[in-house]
């Protein structure tokens, strides 16, 4: 631990910062911000995983859309603007687009309509990814044809990690509830080692966040990672939801929104299951379209913790839930969609 | 945008805009313009109410309801929320070639039932039957008529600061019921629609006199439509009590497990209430009395903020935004 976080804990208000999406809309729903103002200052990370999918991969799944392929997904990612459209735009023009609850109603889609070549865009953290691995060894087992899945998993600790590389300067971190009961707490262990920083594994309820800011307030010069959330968190986590991750999935590089290609941050099919990994099985790629994000739009900047989304000139002017400029304000899981609509 | 898209239809932020561009500048009608569940008109000292609704609910059948219970209930209760006696319903059907005809008698009977227990006709009507997949199964849509009796004036314009905000019963219900019976999803105890003509509580609150002020029946969009429509209309703020708000358990956890917000969810059988607070306790008390009011509760008070927000369980306060899109299609 640095001798600047000391200064910081006894002077200064301590800046925690809640990485999951759900975290974040508890905050702001309880206003928690104006519960610690002058004590702590809240602010959001890159845990929203519909937030960090990058404009080309909605292209791509635009492009799948626009070549006949069923598109099957989650309800937020629909509206999330790729660089010329959206899945909501092409759903109206007539493209096969439909929202599911679980991955494995795209299956039974598939399996209803066997004209049709059904692909599951697959977004979230380690939460999500079991389930989607779960429903592709289901999808083998049956020999179901017209199924594939687009995986654009993101792995959470190289992302922090990626984040206290370039600098962050924060005094600990709320780490994500669901994503650690998948993973367990050591993935995270490096951010204390490397990193000096005090983190905490907490649940969802605004009290469980409350006594989380507690145990970094105590722990500030003890850096290590802590479950609050142990009625769902172990050190080790949930070994057969890890085994169907690891039987389907390998570490690959991935785009993140915000911070670029980061080195195994992200969950590609592996080769024995090529049959229903999309992108090699219908590798298409998208009509290259020159970025038309807003140079002004800060959600860069945001999901790094660096602003809050009260500090970004689009904020409520130009981007607004109904016009999105930015990935923050169209998820609901999004720090600016969560900020519009509590107020912050 | 050049088309329409799904969440122009969410009776939200979009469907206003939508409603504003394309309808209210070319038709170009003052009654229209204020935006009221139905249109008061004056005919020869007497006060005529009338509105339309269409419905395109999915699935037809959804436990508590049908598409034909709440085509009768909705169209009614937007007459009763301007205090009016509804009288007539007309009933049009648009049916896709196919439809069964066994369905079609349960829909009618479902109606005609619902009309009984509010003391409405059915008296004009239309069938249009088109081709297989020129529609999807059937929509309906129901005009109703009624008089408002003498010296009623309840409308959304009338809240002011210091009165007090009821909700009929619990919030989200028939919102829940219908997304849950689409998806497949069962609770226990098992979850119905509220759909249900508001037609006994509002007969009761006509012993209030002047004490009611706005009557509003948050469907499309919930609750949070309905308190942003009273703060703009009538140049107000409200505060919400998070703690009061009637909502069953069921729903609650559901909305938490699906990222939704109860208080955008359409309700079909409830009524918001913004009434002078010295008669607040009494109405609240009356409104309990009735079949579908037990669990009443008053929610909130308004204020000259001109903002709406909600005192949290913590003691804190955020702003309540207003819908935006659409959180569930085809939800009545």
């Amino acid at each position: 631990m640095g001798t600047n976080q000391v200064l910081r804990s006894v002077n200064t208000e301590l800046k925690i910062m809640e990485v999951c999406g759900t975290h974040s809309e508890v905050v702001s729903k309880y206003a928690l911000r104006q519960f610690y103002t002058g004590r702590v200052k809240l602010v959001s990370g890159p845990g929203c995983p519909v937030c960090v999918i990058a404009s080309e991969d909605i292209d791509l799944i635009i492009e799948y859309a626009r070549c006949g392929f069923t598109i099957v997904t989650f309800g937020d990612l629909i509206r999330i603007p790729g660089t010329v459209s959206s899945l909501a735009v092409e759903l109206a023009h007539g493209k096969s687009i439909k929202v599911v609850y679980s991955p494995l109603d795209a299956l039974a889609m598939a399996k209803d309509n066997p004209s049709n070549q059904v692909i599951f865009v697959a977004v979230g953290f380690e939460t999500t990814a079991p389930l989607v691995a779960l429903t592709i060894m289901k999808a083998k087992k049956e020999g179901i044809k017209n199924f594939s899945v687009l995986s654009l998993h993101r792995t959470m600790p190289q992302i922090l990690r990626t984040l206290f590389q370039t600098g962050v300067n924060l005094d600990g971190l709320i780490l994500p509830g669901h994503v650690c009961t998948i993973t367990g707490s050591k993935p995270f262990e490096f951010l204390a080692r490397d990193f000096g920083i005090t983190a905490v594994i907490s649940g969802f309820a605004p009290e469980d966040i409350m006594e989380s800011i507690e145990i970094i307030r105590e722990n500030l010069h003890r850096p290590s990672i802590y479950i609050q959330y142990k009625r769902a968190v172990s050190t080790s986590g949930n070994m057969v939801a890890q085994e169907a991750i690891k039987k389907v999935f390998k570490p690959c590089d991935a785009l993140w929104r915000a911070f670029g290609l980061i080195k195994d941050s992200g969950l590609a099919i592996k080769e024995a299951w090529s049959f229903f990994d999309a992108r090699k099985r219908w590798p298409i790629k998208p009509i290259h379209h020159k970025q038309a994000l807003n140079k002004k739009c800060s959600c860069e900047d945001i999901m790094k913790g660096i602003l809050t989304p009260l500090e970004c000139p689009l904020f409520r002017t130009f981007c607004r839930p109904e016009s999105p400029i930015g990935p923050c304000m169209v998820s609901s899981e999004g720090s600016c969609a969560i900020y519009y609509k509590y107020g912050g | 945008m050049d088309i329409v898209l799904s969440a122009h239809g969410g009776g939200g932020k979009l469907t206003e805009e939508l409603i504003q561009e394309v309808f209210l500048n070319e038709f170009d009608s003052d009654i229209l313009n204020e935006m009221e569940d139905s249109a008061v008109l004056d005919i020869d000292f007497n006060k005529l109410a009338f509105t339309t609704d269409s419905y395109t609910v999915k699935p037809l059948f959804f436990p508590g309801g049908d598409i034909g219970r709440l085509a009768v209930c909705g169209t009614i209760n937007d007459l009763l929320t301007r205090g009016a006696v509804p009288l007539f319903l007309s009933a049009s059907f648009i049916i896709e070639e196919g439809f069964r005809l066994y369905d079609l008698k349960r829909i009618a009977s479902s109606m005609a039932r619902t009309c009984r227990e509010a003391g409405v006709k059915i008296v004009a009507g239309d069938t249009k039957v088109v081709a297989r997949g020129d529609a999807d199964g059937i929509f309906i849509n129901t005009s109703g008529a009624g008089y408002v009796p003498f010296g009623v004036n309840i409308s959304v314009k009338n809240a002011k600061p210091g009165d007090k905000v009821i909700i009929s019963g619990t919030i989200g219900d028939h919102g829940m019921a219908v997304l849950s019976s689409r998806e497949d999803f069962t609770f226990d105890p098992p979850l119905e629609s509220d759909c249900a003509p508001l037609v006994d509580i509002v007969n009761t609150l006509r012993s209030f006199g002047e004490s009611v002020r706005v009557l509003r029946d948050p469907t499309r969009a919930g609750v949070a439509e309905v308190l942003y429509n009273i703060s703009r209309a009538s140049g107000v703020g409200i505060e919400i009590y998070e703690e009061k708000l009637p909502v069953k358990p069921q729903v609650a956890s559901a909305c938490n497990m699906l990222g939704l917000d109860f208080l955008q969810l359409a309700n079909e059988g409830k009524l918001v209430a913004v009434v002078e607070s010295s008669a607040a306790a009494k109405i609240l008390e009356a409104i309990k009395k009735c079949k579908n009011g037990r669990e009443a509760a008053i929610i909130g008070t308004v204020n000259d903020s001109g903002q709406i927000t909600a005192r949290t369980a913590l003691g804190t306060s955020r702003i309540l935004s207003r819908p935006v899109g659409e959180l569930v299609p085809r939800i009545c």
